[in-house]
């Protein structure tokens, strides 16, 4: 039995460790806070002021940001999803046969080709980018998506292989047996059983490589050269460019707009996160 | 795995395994193999995509080490901010897993907190706030001028541009934190109670117990945190621009210039395998010293 005095000292202590984790908490998302507030003050009022909410609340920064191009934010928006959005469509249908392949059938050389697949994962993206680069300026791909779109139709992103050969291993072999001797084929095996069942392993995956190559810049500013063609993130870089010295409060709006959709996704869909980032034990 | 199946079938099913890995076959021949070893012979040519490819032997490889003083200050700022970078991000991603991990309610609710930056950091939007932050009369000099502390140049001064750079890496420790709670919940807690039996103190628990059996964790975060950050491009490119004076100007960023700003492939090529063969010798290193601190339970790996 704790005597009166340890359980009071254990009290505090515990409080103490609220308050710190509570006050790293704050600081951790405050940067985020203050960008969302910041697009609403005028230009002198961001820098030189510790004031979070603004004097005289700016409406207008959001939609002057928008439409502060030749081009709006709307095209730059659309065009991210079109890349975004077939990528992770891909990179899931490509992913998912590789790792079934790799996870319920033998063949010759499995050893060496999983262990292969595992090693790109640790293949710096630096040594491969300049031949790819040249490979895709020959197939005549520059200024479009087809440096994102087709690799991921060749599962060319191990993590979500690996991660996906994870979750089928944990999924009993018996399903299998049982509806191969039901004559069902190794196809229909896999999208009448097995999909159903990883499906939230699929959609740790899609919502993985939507946020990845939401945020990607550097290859972007590679592979995509005409202003029509921006994503987000060419385009916020865009603008802090070209910005003449006062539109802060704009660029800070467009940068609140674009993190918003990961920002709605995760707190959405939290628990595939920490599911997809525990189960694979992989980066993130 | 078990040669349960007629033998015919068996082949059928062997071609089947293979038919399904395929495309990763060609993907990885494709987009991964041919460039790996093409950016190698590249590094011996002049190729600059406008005139003829030519065979120049070592010269890119003997100007980069003789001539180019800008390798030499991008290697050693990369290093540093390695160096910097990737333990700070481990040490507090490891120590606040381990705060989480004792008792605390709402776990999920802070989890959820500290993880958001990681899905944000490697954005250029975040980047811009960075910018924002730390300008000279940025909200973080503000603050600080509020408790008195003079202002610091935290993007001005060359000394002092390159932490700031990193911190946003070390912003980014939720995915970190996430594995080791993760391998934490895996450590049985019958060790623990053994231990208080035993009557050991709780720092002789952190070292003897939890410590070694997070070792294997701490190896694979080092590994794959340390190849992520020596490719850094989009921090010090959209923060600092690699200045000033080039103190935070990354290797990425030197690879970016020479490759596709002033389109020398050939020579960005040699670049690119230096780095390859850095990041190489350190994973080889973590590797050789993880045999005399990462624990094994039966010994493997």
């Amino acid at each position: 039995m704790m005597t009166r005095k340890k359980k009071s000292r254990r009290l505090i202590r515990i409080t103490l460790i609220y308050i710190a984790l509570t006050l790293l908490g704050i600081f951790m998302i405050y940067p985020l806070i203050w960008m969302f507030f910041s697009s609403f003050k005028s230009n002198n009022e961001i820098f030189g002021s510790l004031r979070l909410l603004p004097k005289q609340v700016i409406w207008d920064s959001f939609y002057r940001g928008w439409n502060s191009g030749q081009f709006t934010y709307g095209l730059f928006f659309k065009n991210t999803f079109l890349l975004v959005i077939p990528v992770v469509l891909f990179t899931l249908v490509s992913s998912t046969l590789v790792a079934y392949g790799f996870a319920r059938f033998n063949f010759p050389l499995k050893g060496i080709l999983f262990t292969v697949m595992i090693s790109t994962l640790m293949l710096p993206n630096a040594v491969i980018i300049i031949p790819r680069y040249i490979l895709f300026n020959r197939f005549g791909w520059l200024n479009s998506y087809k440096p994102f779109t087709v690799p991921s139709i060749f599962a060319c992103h191990p993590f979500f292989i690996f991660m996906l050969v994870q979750f089928l291993r944990g999924l009993p072999r018996e399903l299998d047996e049982s509806a191969t001797i039901d004559g069902c084929n190794s196809f229909v095996i896999l999208v009448r059983i097995h999909i159903p069942l990883l499906k939230p392993a699929l959609f740790s995956a899609a919502i993985f490589q939507f946020i990845w190559t939401w945020n990607d810049f550097f290859n972007s500013l590679i592979y995509i050269n005409s202003v029509k063609k921006y994503t987000i993130s060419l385009a916020l870089r865009m603008s802090l460019d070209t910005a003449a010295a006062a539109n802060w409060n704009e660029i800070l709006a467009m940068s609140t707009l674009a993190i918003l959709p990961c920002v709605l996704i995760f707190f959405f869909a939290q628990k595939y996160f920490v599911e997809g980032i525990a189960t694979t034990g992989l980066k993130g | 795995m078990k040669g349960h199946h007629v033998t015919g079938k068996k082949n059928k099913r062997q071609y089947t395994g293979l038919l399904y890995i395929m495309p990763w076959i060609l993907g990885f021949l494709i987009f991964q193999l041919y460039p790996f070893i093409s950016s190698f012979i590249y590094s011996f040519t002049n190729y600059n995509m406008t005139s003829n490819i030519k065979f120049i032997g070592l010269k890119n490889y003997i100007d980069i080490f003789t001539k180019d003083s800008q390798f030499y200050n991008s290697l050693k700022v990369t290093i540093f901010y390695v160096f910097m970078a990737v333990p700070m991000k481990l040490v507090f991603a490891m120590f606040i897993a381990m705060v989480l991990n004792i008792r605390i309610k709402y776990v999920n609710f802070y989890r959820t907190v500290y993880y958001l930056p990681s899905i944000l950091g490697g954005s250029v939007a975040v980047a811009v706030l960075w910018r924002f932050l730390f300008a000279d009369n940025g909200l973080v000099n503000e603050i600080l001028s509020f408790f008195g502390i003079p202002k610091i140049g935290w993007l001005s001064n060359p000394k002092i541009a390159l932490f700031t750079v990193s911190l946003l890496t070390v912003w980014q420790f939720g995915s970190s934190m996430v594995i080791f709670l993760a391998g934490l919940k895996q450590i049985p807690k019958e060790l623990y109670e053994a231990a208080t039996v035993d009557g050991v103190s709780k720092a002789g628990m952190f070292f003897n117990i939890t410590l070694p059996l997070l070792t294997p964790i701490i190896l694979f975060n080092l590994v794959m945190q340390m190849i992520i950050a020596f490719q850094e491009f989009t921090g010090s490119f959209v923060i600092t621009n690699g200045g000033p004076m080039k103190s935070t100007y990354l290797y990425a960023m030197k690879l970016y210039d020479e490759g596709f700003l002033f389109m020398k492939m050939g020579y960005a090529s040699a670049l690119s395998w230096i780095l390859f063969i850095v990041i190489m010798i350190f994973t080889a290193l973590i590797f050789r010293s993880s045999e005399y601190w990462a624990y094994y339970e039966d010994g493997r790996q």
